[in-house]
Formats: structure tokens, C-alpha cells, sequence
């Protein structure tokens, strides 16, 4: 019982992914996004969070799995990992759970689609299937390619 | 005793007395006869000794001590102020500010100094010798004479209410430390007033080199009784005699040690309240200031911009509803909150005199090594901006400053040859002018030497030979800022190595502001600098792309207008059209920025023409919303890099709008 750790469960698609709670800030519905032109098509944009200016991603393009329309049930988690803060869009978020450490495994390959470079782990809960995201490589800043600036009014 | 809590103050004091010392110094070098720079200059070495003790660090200690030692001695007329020992003032000065640096970076404080404090005590017994009274040597158990210089002080301080007493403080003949006795004793007199003299001399006791009993001459407010306590609570003193000293006995060299009646001390100590606001020596006069931590206006300033916001939120709302009293009490509220931007901005100012301070000392030291004559004439260092910007322009006026002396101000020979001066001037001003800051660096050197400039340039193939034929004198001082570009015949260390005036450039752009620079041959050169006042809270033009919302500095907006479309012309495949007489290349804002085309664009179109330095461009949007204060917000780490945006601000409405960097979208 001495290694436990309490993690957020959100949904992505068809599998159950989890953050611990320590990295996460809030959890927000969907808003107004405002869109950051020339940059990749994973980063959507960025809300006004209480008076901070906070970027936005959505993790289902992040891993290449189609994107969804937006519902109800869709959430923006706000992450916080080292220096960076961001929001996920994730399909759901609705549980909280204690994750036994030793009942996490480590990841095979490729996991519903999403590369393991960007996993932690997988946990075996019972039934459910949880996949431990690693934030520090999913926020990786170098992972954002700006575009060149267009040749334009010389 | 816990000293942590003090390092911070203990830091920032060092920085501001080595500061007014080296200030001190330096117009100490202009009127070497002048004793109240010396006692100034005294005044702050002597706090830095007490303070860098006190926190332990010796070295720092010792070396001020030795300093002191040589002003003692300049202000008791043994020696004499020469450039050699302004020289090793200097060097003893970098010594200590090399030190809280370090310290302020967690160090020691630990320096090799001893060559400096060698030259110190060269400098300070090598003079000795000259037929002056020679107090030092004096027997320890005879009264105190004093000089005319001391006789002036207990005469001036006796006029304002202070008392001068002379205190005859007798030591445990057990008494092992003391000399930490004798530092101790000091430091309970500095509390409560000044010491004007010792005896046996101040190194003489820290050396433990006197026998159980010293005298000190003490000007103070307080009465003999409360100093005699004071002093007795310092363990292992044996025995303090107090004594008043009288004007009148100042003029006989020679008088005997008496009681003075107890009632004149209360008298006395009666009327010192009303003089208690004067000290005697303070030249200065500082307002009331508290310190107070940065990060704590940062704080203010983040609530401030919040505030800003939900105004700007309250103006919809007020507009919407229409209703008269809603729109006073907004109306109101936009004034207080408008006065209450400025007190804040207004606090985190400081003037600029921050970073021209530093600038003699620096001029007179290429000077030297550069065998030139030059004067650095400082206007207008009241003059305040805002934290952020005077943290970022200190290097960029430094590599100017190096520039014009290395560059501009010519040799004495050539000066003269010319029928100028022998010593060059350098102006530096500063000064407020609307929304902007102004800083100028003028000298009367050579000036620039135009076709040495288009030859280095067409040398290093900035331009090419057709450009160079046709280069007005402007564009041509401009290439000076060109990356890869030094005109300096000989590469020294102080200016040249070709990435200079290209890196200001890019600094002070980076600030928001401008950089020209002006020159008339054989007459001089002058760079000068345009800076925002502050940062944080600009005036933009709100404008709307598709149905996306950019802000637009308004710093870099030369005009808006509406044309038609038939007057976009187009040339090489390039959207232009006539500005002014002038042809402005279009740039279209949904196609930079990829924005999902949603209306129709009209028969009319909206345009913001832009400027960057010389250049022009025509930001093609599809409406206009406004003008209005934003504050800038930044995107973030994870969004560092975007392209031609230099920020985000939020909107009365809560949304965020992106601000635009013109300066990238125009090549």
C-alpha cells in the first residue's frame, strides 16, 4: 500500500489514459479557443485561464489518432510539467483512482495507436487497462516544428 | 546571530555605497582640494567596513580599512589627492565591487588584494613624513588635540545640538579580544552617533597595539551618562570617563580632562530635539523611500492588469446596457483605475542616472588606456524608465559609449590639428518626450567617414556596387548596424570585432525602440535611442481578420486606410499599392496567418500601413475594431517561438486576441 499513486482518468478514443493528479491544475470544459496561426495542427490555440495566456493541445491529433467532433463530455485537463503549463483536449475525464506501482508494467510498443516514447506505463486495474502518460515527452517544446516564414512584402 | 535575513539588504547597501563612493571619487578628481567629498567618500567607506564585518567577510573589511586609512589621511592634510592615488582608489574600488559580487553570487567574498592594500599603505605612510602635527604619535595618556578640520566639525555639529564628548574608555587588564572590544565599543557609538578621532589611531587599536585604555572623540545627541551606558554594557569594559568638550577649549592646543556638571547634559539634551532632523555632516538630502521587493510590484502590477481587464469588460457591458448612471460610475472608475496605471508605473521607474552611473568611471578608464581626452558630459540622468527597459539598456549604451570614444573622439594630435579641443566631449542626455524615452550619445569627434563605410560594406558584401552609387547619407550611416560590419582600422578589444552596432541594434529593437544615428564629418556623431516608457501596457490597434482578432502596437502604425480594390496594383508578381507617392507592398493577413476564409472581402479594403525602420508595409485586414490600452501578455514556454507574434493580450470579453510583430512580418 506504501507505493500508491493517485492518478486522473481521462478518454481518448476508445482507451483510458491516466495523469497523476499531482500534474494536473484543473480540469475546464470546452471554450473559446484562440487560434496560433503557422504552428502545428496539434496545438489548437490558446484560452485565457483566470488572466494567463494558456496553450492549448489536442491530444487525440497529438498521438495521430483522427479528431472528433467536440461534445459535451469533452475536456480540457490542464497539465503542469517543469516549467510548462498546458491544456489537453481529451474526450472525457471522469474518475479518479488509486494506481498500486506495482501493478504498472512497462509499455509495449505501441499502445491504441500512441507511440511508447510517450508512455510511462501501462496498469492492469481489474479489467481496465490504464495507459500512464509521460507529460514531460508529450509537451516536449523541440516537438513543436514553427513553420518558415513565407516569402512575403519584401 | 542570524545574518541570512540581512544579505539581501546587506548587498544591495554595499552596492549603493561603493556606488556614491566611486561617485564621490570621481568629483573628487575634479576638486582635489575639496574635504567634504573626502569625508563623504570617508563616510560611505566606513558604513561598508562596519556592515562587511559585521556579515563576516574580512577581506572586504580590510581592504575598505586600508581605504580609509589613506582618506583619513587626506582629510587630516598629510597627503595630498594625486592621480596616482585616485588611480588606487579606483583599483581598490573594483577590488570591492568584483567582492559583493561575488558574495551576492553566494561566494565568500574572498579576493588577492594585497597588492592593492600595499599601494594603499605606500600611499598612506609614503607622505607621512611631510611637516604636519603629528597626531599618531602623540603619548596615548595626554588629551586630545585636534586638527582644524575636526575643530570644524565639533563646531558645526555643537551649532546644529550634537554634543562632543571625549570618552576615555579603560579595558579589563584580562581582557584577551581587544581589539572585537574595542569593534564592539565602536559599533554601540555608531548607533547613537560619529566617531571624529581616535587615539591611539584606529589601526593602531584594531592592531591591538595600545594597552588597556583609548580615548575617542564622539559627537552624538544623546547625553554623556546615556553614552557612558551604552558603552558599559559592552562586556569586559572596565571603566568609561565622558567628558564634554567645549568650543572654547578647541582653540588651546593643550586642556586638562574635566568633569563637566551633570545638570548641563540634561540642559542640553533638552534642546537637541529640536534640532534632531539636522545631521551634520549629511551633504545629501534623500526623500522618504521604503524598499521594496521587485517581485512584490510584479505582483501588483499582474493584480493591476486584471483590473484592466474586467474594466475593459465593464465598458462593453456599460455600452450594451445604455444605462446613464452605469456609465458614469464606468466613466469614473476608467479615470481612478487611469491615475492609479500611472502611480504604478510611475513605481516601478527608476531613473535612468541607475546606469549612467557607472558610465564616468568606464569613460575615464578607456580614456586612459586609449590616450584620449575625453569629457562625459551626463544630462537628464533624473530621468526615469521603466525596470524592465533600464535592466536591458545598460549594455547595449555601454558598447555605444566604448564606440564613440574608440571611433568618434580622436587622439589629442589630431584634435588639435584640427582646430578642436584637445579633449573630447561626450553628451550623453536623456528625456522624456510623450510616450517615449530619448536617449542621446553625442560626441565631436571625426564624425563618420562615408566612403570608408560603403567601401567596408561593399568589402564585406552587404551591398553592391549599383546600391552603393545612389546611398543617401542616411541609408549609409545605416549600414553601420549591418551584421558582419567594423570600420575600425586596428580590431581592439574595446569596440570592432565586427559584432557591435548590429547586436545594439537588435537589443534595442527587441525593447520596442529605435536606434539612428546621425554624423557630420570632422564635427562629431550622434546615435540616438528611442525607447517605450514601459513594457507591459501598450496602446494597439485592435483589428479583424476573417473573424480572428489581432492587436497592432501602435508604435509601429503609421496610418490606416481604406482603398478600393482597383487601386492595388501589382508589380513582379508583388501586391503594391500607392502610399503617399510611395509604393507599399501589401501583405494579406488571412493568407500569412492561413486564417479559414469566411466572409467575402469587399469592394473597400482596410489597410494599417506599417513601418519598420525605413521599411513599409500595408497589413491587409478586414475590418477595423479600434484603439485600445492592452496588456501584454506572453504565450508562454511552450509557445516561444511563433511567428510574427510577439504576444497574446486578453480582451474585455475575455478572450484572448493575439499582438502582431510587425518587425517580422516586414523584410
Amino acid at each position: 500500500m506504501l507505493n500508491e499513486q493517485k492518478v486522473i482518468i481521462f478518454q481518448l478514443k476508445e482507451e483510458e489514459y491516466a495523469i497523476p493528479v499531482h500534474e494536473v491544475k484543473s480540469i475546464e470544459r470546452m471554450q473559446p479557443i484562440t487560434r496560433i496561426p503557422r504552428t502545428n495542427s496539434f496545438i489548437k490555440g490558446v484560452i485565457n485561464l483566470r488572466g494567463v495566456v494558456t496553450p492549448i493541445i489536442d491530444l487525440r491529433s497529438r498521438f495521430d489518432i483522427e479528431e472528433a467532433a467536440y461534445t459535451e463530455s469533452t475536456r480540457i485537463i490542464i497539465v503542469t510539467a517543469g516549467s510548462i503549463d498546458a491544456g489537453l483536449i481529451v474526450d472525457a475525464a471522469n474518475d479518479v483512482m488509486d494506481i498500486d506501482a506495482e501493478s504498472i508494467e512497462p509499455p509495449p510498443e505501441v499502445v491504441g495507436g500512441v507511440d511508447a516514447e510517450y508512455l510511462q506505463g501501462v496498469a492492469k486495474i481489474e479489467k481496465r487497462l490504464l495507459i500512464l502518460l509521460n507529460l514531460t515527452k508529450v509537451l516536449n517544446p523541440e516537438k513543436i516544428t514553427v513553420l518558415q516564414p513565407l516569402e512575403s512584402g519584401k | 546571530m542570524e545574518m541570512t535575513q540581512y544579505f539581501d539588504i546587506f548587498i544591495e547597501e554595499s552596492k549603493e555605497h561603493l556606488t556614491a563612493i566611486n561617485q564621490q571619487v570621481l568629483l573628487l578628481e575634479k576638486s582635489p582640494e575639496e574635504l567634504s567629498i573626502v569625508n563623504e567618500i570617508f563616510r560611505s567607506a566606513h558604513t561598508l567596513k562596519g556592515m562587511s564585518a559585521t556579515m563576516g567577510y574580512e577581506d572586504l573589511a580590510s581592504l575598505t580599512h586600508c581605504m580609509e586609512n589613506v582618506l583619513d589621511s587626506i582629510r587630516n592634510k598629510k597627503i595630498s589627492v594625486t592621480t596616482q592615488l585616485l588611480d588606487v582608489l579606483f583599483a581598490s574600488l573594483d577590488h570591492l565591487e568584483a567582492m559583493v559580487v561575488e558574495i551576492s553570487e553566494g561566494g565568500s567574498g574572498k579576493r588577492d588584494v594585497s597588492k592593492t592594500v600595499r599601494d594603499l599603505e605606500v600611499l598612506e605612510k609614503g607622505q607621512q613624513s611631510m611637516p604636519v602635527s603629528q597626531i599618531d604619535n602623540e603619548p596615548v595618556n595626554s588629551a586630545q588635540t585636534f586638527d582644524q578640520y575636526e575643530k570644524e566639525i565639533i563646531l558645526q555639529s555643537k551649532e546644529q545640538g550634537f554634543h562632543a564628548y571625549e570618552l576615555s574608555i579603560n579595558l579589563r587588564k584580562d581582557c584577551i579580544l581587544k581589539a572585537a572590544r574595542v569593534y564592539m565599543v565602536f559599533e554601540v557609538i555608531e548607533q547613537i552617533g560619529e566617531i571624529i578621532k581616535a587615539v591611539p589611531a584606529v589601526d593602531m587599536l584594531e592592531a591591538e597595539q595600545f594597552d588597556s585604555d583609548f580615548k575617542l572623540s564622539v559627537l552624538t545627541q544623546e547625553s554623556g551618562e546615556e553614552v557612558k551606558q551604552r558603552i558599559l554594557k559592552v562586556s569586559e569594559v572596565d571603566k568609561v570617563v565622558v567628558s564634554e568638550i567645549y568650543p572654547g577649549m578647541l582653540n588651546d592646543s593643550v586642556h586638562s580632562e574635566s568633569e563637566h556638571p551633570a545638570e548641563k547634559v540634561s540642559n542640553s539634551s533638552e534642546t537637541k530635539k529640536e534640532n534632531s532632523s539636522a545631521h551634520s555632516t549629511g551633504s545629501t538630502v534623500s526623500g522618504k523611500t521604503i524598499r521594496v521587493n521587485i517581485d512584490r510590484l510584479d505582483q501588483l502590477m499582474n493584480l493591476f492588469e486584471e483590473l484592466v481587464i474586467d474594466r475593459g469588460r465593464l465598458e462593453e457591458i456599460s455600452k450594451m446596457l445604455k444605462s446613464p448612471e452605469l456609465n458614469e460610475t464606468v466613466e469614473r472608475m476608467n479615470r481612478v483605475s487611469g491615475d492609479l496605471q500611472n502611480i504604478i508605473l510611475t513605481m516601478r521607474m527608476v531613473p535612468i542616472e541607475q546606469v549612467f552611473n557607472r558610465f564616468p568611471r568606464m569613460v575615464r578608464g578607456l580614456a586612459k588606456d586609449l590616450a584620449k581626452n575625453v569629457n562625459l558630459e551626463i544630462l537628464g540622468a533624473e530621468t526615469e524608465l521603466d525596470r524592465t527597459v533600464i535592466d536591458e539598456i545598460g549594455d547595449p549604451l555601454v558598447h555605444l559609449l566604448r564606440n564613440s570614444i574608440d571611433h568618434g573622439i580622436e587622439k589629442p594630435a589630431a584634435r588639435i590639428a584640427a582646430g578642436k579641443n584637445e579633449t573630447g566631449t561626450i553628451y550623453l542626455r536623456a528625456y522624456h518626450s510623450g510616450n517615449h524615452v530619448f536617449i542621446e550619445i553625442e560626441d565631436d569627434g571625426a564624425g563618420i567617414n562615408r566612403q570608408r563605410v560603403v567601401d567596408k560594406a561593399l568589402e564585406n558584401g552587404i551591398i553592391t556596387k549599383e546600391m552603393s552609387e545612389n546611398l543617401s547619407d542616411k541609408q549609409c550611416f545605416e549600414l553601420l548596424f549591418a551584421s558582419g560590419f567594423s570600420t575600425a582600422e586596428v580590431i581592439s578589444d574595446i569596440s570592432g570585432r565586427g559584432v557591435g552596432l548590429d547586436v545594439v541594434k537588435n537589443k534595442i529593437e527587441s525593447l520596442g525602440g529605435l536606434i539612428t544615428v546621425d554624423s557630420t564629418r570632422g564635427f562629431g556623431t550622434i546615435f540616438s535611442i528611442q525607447l517605450p516608457l514601459t513594457l507591459s501596457i501598450m496602446s494597439a490597434m485592435l483589428v479583424e481578420v476573417q473573424n480572428e482578432k489581432y492587436a497592432i502596437p501602435l508604435s509601429s502604425i503609421i496610418e490606416t486606410a481604406i482603398i478600393r480594390k482597383d487601386e492595388i496594383l501589382s508589380v513582379h508578381n508583388q501586391k503594391v499599392m500607392d502610399f503617399r507617392g510611395r509604393v507599399v507592398p501589401l501583405v494579406f493577413m488571412k493568407e500569412i496567418f492561413e486564417v479559414p476564409p469566411l466572409i467575402e472581402a469587399s469592394e473597400h479594403v482596410p489597410v494599417v500601413v506599417v513601418r519598420k525602420g525605413d521599411k513599409m508595409a500595408a497589413l491587409v485586414v478586414d475590418s477595423f475594431i479600434g484603439q485600445q490600452e492592452i496588456v501584454l501578455k506572453s504565450l508562454g514556454q511552450y509557445l516561444s517561438s511563433v511567428f510574427a507574434i510577439s504576444g497574446a493580450t486578453i480582451l474585455g470579453d475575455g478572450q484572448v486576441a493575439l499582438i502582431l510583430d510587425c518587425n517580422a512580418l516586414i523584410k
